[in-house]
């Protein structure tokens, strides 16, 4: 496969090994999180964990859309989707993660409510032209590299006279995510070392948004591509800014992302949404300034307009690590519930339902580590 | 003599007609469905008696017997149609044990309003692709459903096999040191079924590799029969299903080599697009083999001798481990596991 394979080269992975296995210094460890479920799920699937010396510990990020939506929001989407003029137009990831009470869209769907599973915004905005009695409700999720699509379907239902439209919009944006990270990531076991930051929202936002990252917070940063050689190249980038001591924006990612990122998305969505003041994410709880809604000249379009949703804050599974895992500070195997009461067949957590989810990536690709691991502790006691 | 007039017997119009409610009552209309369509499609000794039941006689060996239920969406793909796919895919769950297929019956749940030239055109391909198996439908039957309450067609298959002595295939033979072999590329079938799915169509050359694999079976049996130990067709779920079950009910561990597993670039491509694996993607004219290390490579070079075998590979090998994990070197170095599926939403496949 062209323009793939080069980035999946097992030869050119073995060299990068070997440099970050040389230039990370014995008797220090690199603590570095990988903000994006792009990442995780790359660095799971292609076993990139197995290729870093054991001194440089790879951090998973919030960067899942689906695991970083609160339960509330859920509540909401399924009593939406009760409604019987409603017809919900969601992802198939969402349709599993579980809300309050052991309610999911799956659940709902399987009682009667009418979610469809959708691939793009354009798939739920041609349901509602080709179904006028229909209030089709597009349930939008995501970060800067999914606003941009929904803000034209808006825009687009807008220019169609469509009136049967509506987006319940939770799309979040991550530099704010990424300042709660850093401002909660003082104790001892959450420091990080360095970011290995977005891709694909970076070709949208561009780099400038993270350079707060290097100068207020004093950690380094490199864009990265989603493949798993970016992944490793970003790695070393990042362990040479430990060992020099810079704190700086850097940019693997320079074939898709520059300084500015894609000005025209940026201005769609801008005409489209503003800031909430105020926005929750699981495991992060309240951000401010972190989400968006739909700007007063599309109210028409906005689902919490239309039927009056009032948000309640809804408390996770006490015995659930999910919020803590999104922070960084505490890894699936440190959570009670992974791979006995919770696994991607029965999850109870967010972090367990999406493919890009922590526990979800490492039970599927990444738990034969663990019984290695529990095989030489055992052999030292 | 009093002349009394005979109903003017019209003929079925295939070209415009459609299933009505009449073609499932038990009446007439239902009497020339079948003998216009299915007899002529499947023509046999045992269907021309027009019985209720196909009466085989005694067959030689130990039996074995497999039903399978067939809905893919659309019914006709590139590479096949819910027809053919009907015939191959119970062959092969026979074949599977090392047997040789004798008879299929096969059922068909019609939707109201379905059109007729399609139902002939499913019944041929069948008739078809028994013909050229040399498997015979012995027994059948058809219910039409009323308009939403069936998406078409639906057909059940049966089939009856019988395996010769000394062969004693089950998935719980895999022993440590066993050899895993594949007899071609994976993910075909269920990225053909993609492409031509309304809502997903892309442009691709790729064909569902749906065939009987009862020969290639047999050259397999010929050349080292008591070397077999576990054979599977990888369908729903794909290899990924298939060395989990084994690994399961065997309790062993598989390790396979991702660099190994044949894949055609253009079924990678689709994936990549369509976040798919292609460990996960449905094949329906494919086999898994797990074989014992000292006939592996007679083993492999005889399925290579043969069309549906040529791009066979050996991709692992059976370890021991309480776990039960597929462990897999991915092509890019690192080491991963190849986990059941897990609740991704797949279109029906077959």
């Amino acid at each position: 496969m062209k323009y793939v394979d080069e980035y999946r080269d097992a030869d050119l992975a073995k060299a990068l090994a070997a440099r970050i296995a040389a230039e990370a210094k014995p008797g220090v460890s690199y603590r570095f999180m990988e903000f994006c479920g792009g990442h995780t799920h790359a660095i799971s699937r292609y076993g990139v964990e197995d290729l870093l010396p054991a001194n440089v510990q790879m951090i998973h990020g919030p960067g899942c859309p689906v695991c970083v939506l609160p339960i509330g929001r859920i509540n909401d989407a399924i009593k939406l989707a009760a409604l019987p003029q409603v017809t919900l137009c969601t992802y198939a990831d969402l349709m599993r993660v579980p809300a309050e009470n052991g309610a999911s869209l799956m659940k709902a769907r399987a009682a009667g409510a009418d979610i469809r599973m959708v691939y793009s915004t354009m798939d739920a905005l041609r349901i509602a032209e080709a179904e006028p009695h229909r209030e089709v409700v597009f349930l939008a999720i995501g970060f800067e590299t999914t606003t941009p699509p929904t803000a034209l379907a808006v825009k687009r239902a807008q220019a169609l006279g469509l009136r049967n439209f509506f987006v319940f919009c939770n799309h979040v944006l991550t530099p704010a995510a990424m300042r709660a990270i850093l401002d909660g990531a003082n104790a001892e076991t959450e420091r990080l070392d360095g970011i290995v930051g977005p891709a694909h929202v970076s070709t949208v936002i561009g780099a400038r948004p993270y350079e707060f990252v290097a100068e207020i917070y004093r950690t380094p940063i490199v864009i990265s591509g989603f493949e798993p050689l970016d992944v490793m190249q970003s790695i070393l980038m990042l362990t040479r800014q430990v060992n020099a001591g810079r704190r700086e924006v850097e940019n693997q990612y320079a074939r898709a992302v520059s300084r500015d990122g894609n000005i025209k998305a940026q201005r769609e969505m801008d005409e489209v949404f503003d800031l909430r003041d105020s926005f929750e994410w699981r495991g992060l709880g309240e951000v401010p300034k972190s989400a968006l809604r739909l700007r007063g000249a599309y109210a028409k379009f906005d689902a919490e307009r239309r039927f009056d949703i009032e948000t309640v804050r809804a408390r996770d599974n006490p015995a659930c690590e999910c919020g803590a895992i999104l922070r960084g500070a505490k890894r699936p195997t440190d959570c009670k519930l992974f791979g006995s009461l919770c696994t991607p067949d029965t999850p109870m957590g967010s972090c367990m339902v999406s493919s890009e989810g922590s526990c979800a990536a490492h039970y599927a690709y990444g738990r034969f580590r663990d019984a290695r691991r529990a095989r030489a502790v055992e052999a030292v006691s | 003599m009093t002349h009394i007039a005979q109903p003017l017997r019209r003929k079925l119009d295939i070209k415009n007609g459609r299933v009505d409610l009449s073609h499932g009552s038990g009446g007439r209309a239902m009497a020339q469905l079948v003998a216009d369509i299915f007899h002529d499609a499947f023509g046999n000794e045992w269907l021309r008696r027009n019985d209720d039941q196909a009466s085989l006689g005694t067959l030689p060996g130990r039996l074995v017997m497999t039903t399978d239920g067939y809905v893919v969406s659309p019914l006709f793909f590139p590479g096949g149609d819910i027809g053919s796919l009907s015939v191959h895919g119970t062959i092969n769950d026979l074949a599977m044990a090392g047997a040789t297929p004798k008879f299929l019956s096969a059922s068909f749940i019609i939707e109201e309003g379905f059109p007729l030239a399609d139902l002939k055109r499913i019944a041929q391909s069948m008739g078809e692709a028994s013909r050229s198996a040399g498997v015979p439908i012995v027994t059948g039957d058809t219910k039409v459903v009323e308009r939403g309450k069936a998406d078409g067609v639906f057909i059940s298959t049966a089939g009856v096999g019988v395996v010769a002595d000394g062969l004693m295939l089950s998935s719980d033979q895999a022993r440590p040191g066993d050899v895993v072999l594949v007899s071609g590329s994976m993910g075909d079938h269920g990225v053909a079924i993609m492409s031509s799915r309304e809502n997903l169509q892309f442009d691709t050359h790729i064909l569902s590799d749906s065939a009987p694999l009862h020969e290639l079976v047999a050259v397999m049996t010929a050349t080292a029969g008591g070397a077999l130990r576990v054979m599977r067709d990888p369908t729903r779920g794909g290899l990924a299903a298939t060395l989990n079950e084994i690994a399961q009910q065997s309790n062993v561990g598989v390790f396979i080599e991702e660099a190994h597993v044949p894949v055609k670039p253009e079924v990678a491509a689709a994936c990549e697009f369509l976040g798919l694996d292609p460990l996960y993607v449905a094949n329906e004219g494919k086999l898994v083999a797990i074989v014992a290390p000292q006939d592996a490579d007679a083993l492999l070079g005889a399925m290579r001798t043969h069309p549906l075998g040529r791009d066979a590979a050996a991709i692992g090998a059976i370890v021991e481990d309480e776990h039960n994990f597929v462990q897999m070197t991915t092509a890019f170095g690192g080491g991963r596991i190849v986990d059941w599926l897990s609740g991704e939403q797949l279109p029906r496949i077959c």
